[in-house]
């Protein structure tokens, strides 16, 4: 099975659990209707379309509401704490959330408890309380974007906000803030870096750079990141290797990207109707 | 030259010792509350910094706000008249971590997008509406953007007085620059 877990910005839902059901405005779980604007709901609407293509089963979700306020996050690192080792969990995505390190450590301890455990992706809030926590070795997969990764190479930040002046700065040699966060055990084993040139590593290592076709109208359309780490995740359900996963989630986003003609104002659910267009040529051209 | 080198480390180390031994830290629940703080605090001419708490107090997603421990008592009863009361009152012995203050800013023509630790916001430039958010890792930035997008910079709502986390600090600073930068 494939899990995908985060909060979504809606004042007190209550949590919900069960297969996702996706169109191009919105995704279903447990009988709600949830719209795709960013964030959780437009990383669940890419694992599910890429699970369609592949002809696997659908992912499941799990949510609860919180605006920031902590709630629902509360109630989805209990919900894990409590029932992972009875749910059958294949590939575990962790998403938004807010970052609460005592809460994430119990999750990790049940996830100790499990003879199998579920390949772990992690981004944003699930990756901040990780790398905080001192726990990246626990994951597989980290999917930061160029902010995340100067946070990710900065030993001393708890959180992207508090990243150092003088690595913030080091942005524009991003291999320098790769090696970094695997110097200092920072990184999951498989990272996909995101930015102008996407980097997808392994053990320390970039194994490849993908950038093209380059969309630069891209990078301040919200969710753009969310739509791979979904893809990921899909991808990884489907049977892929991380790296593969990775390698596949790049060209399809940026070629989605293209499609779409986008401009700085173009919203992700017009990006992510062309991910089966875009899945198909880069399947194509790869042969 | 090293003469005078060694001399000066020496006296910002005696002076920075002497300092923490006279700097407490006002704990509050939500950065955004620190925000608010500050803002009392900075008005009133009191010499604060907004830091990160120390480790029994951090969940991931905190902000804290440093003070001169002599000034607790002012402080603290302005802070209770203010309805913004913190949590804990701590003396302190090491300084605590800044948040990222720097911005990078990228103009695509008719837009312009900054970006703050790992928090962007886009504008037109010339109707002034927010025409994007991205990046971030805490809940309420999805609900920020839901609320903020498509409104004019002046009527959308202060990520720093309805966000609650640390990437809604780093919205707000993005938000402060493009305001700087065209106006609202």
């Amino acid at each position: 099975m494939l899990l995908l877990a985060g909060a979504v910005p809606i004042d007190k839902l209550p949590l919900l659990i069960g297969e996702i059901e996706v169109n191009e405005q919105r995704v279903r779980i447990g009988g709600h209707d949830l719209p795709i604007n960013r964030g959780n709901e437009a990383m669940m609407a890419a694992a599910c379309l890429i699970s369609q293509e592949y002809g696997v089963e659908s992912p499941v979700g799990l949510v609860a509401g919180d605006i920031g306020k902590r709630d629902g996050s509360v109630k989805i690192y209990e919900y894990l704490a409590e029932n992972l080792p009875n749910m059958n969990v294949g590939v575990l995505t962790l998403h938004y959330i807010m970052p609460d390190l005592k809460r994430n450590k119990k999750v990790l301890a049940t996830l100790d408890t499990m003879k199998e455990k579920p390949i772990l992706i992690a981004d944003a809030g699930s990756m901040y309380v990780a790398k905080a926590g001192g726990d990246s070795h626990y994951y597989d997969v980290f999917t930061p974007d160029l902010g995340e990764t100067a946070f990710l190479a900065d030993d001393k930040a708890d959180h992207p906000s508090f990243t150092r002046g003088f690595i913030f700065h080091m942005e524009n040699n991003v291999p320098e803030l790769i090696r970094r966060a695997y110097a200092s055990n920072n990184a999951a084993p498989t990272m996909f870096v995101k930015g102008k040139v996407d980097y997808i590593c392994h053990d320390g290592e970039i194994l490849y750079t993908i950038d093209q076709p380059s969309v630069p109208t891209m990078e301040p359309i919200g969710g753009t990141g969310d739509l791979i780490t979904g893809m990921i995740s899909g991808l990884i359900h489907a049977g892929k290797s991380p790296v593969d996963a990775c390698l596949i989630a790049g060209h399809v986003n940026r070629k989605a990207g293209e499609l779409s003609q986008p401009t700085p104002a173009t919203q992700v659910s017009d990006i992510l109707k062309f991910i089966p267009a875009a899945l198909e040529e880069v399947l194509a051209q790869q042969g | 030259m090293k003469w005078f080198r060694t001399n000066t480390v020496e006296k910002e180390d005696i002076s920075s010792m002497q300092e923490d031994l006279t700097r407490g830290l006002l704990i509050f629940a939500h950065p955004t509350t620190v925000i608010s703080v500050e803002e009392v605090l900075k008005d009133e001419g009191y010499e604060i910094r907004v830091v990160s708490p120390p480790t029994q107090y951090r969940t991931g997603c905190d902000l804290c706000v440093e003070f001169p421990l002599a000034e607790e008592a002012a402080i603290t009863e302005l802070l209770n008249t203010t309805g913004l009361e913190p949590l804990d009152v701590v003396p302190i012995t090491s300084k605590g971590m800044e948040p990222l203050q720097f911005v990078r800013k990228k103009d695509f023509g008719q837009y312009l997008m900054v970006r703050a630790a790992n928090m962007k916001m886009t504008v037109d430039k010339t109707t002034k509406t927010i025409v994007n958010i991205s990046g971030g890792g805490c809940p309420d930035v999805p609900h920020l953007a839901t609320e903020m997008i498509g409104k004019r910079l002046r009527d959308a709502p202060n990520p720093g007085e309805v966000g609650f986390s640390l990437c809604a600090y780093s919205l707000n600073t993005a938000r402060e620059e493009i305001i700087k930068k065209i106006g609202d």
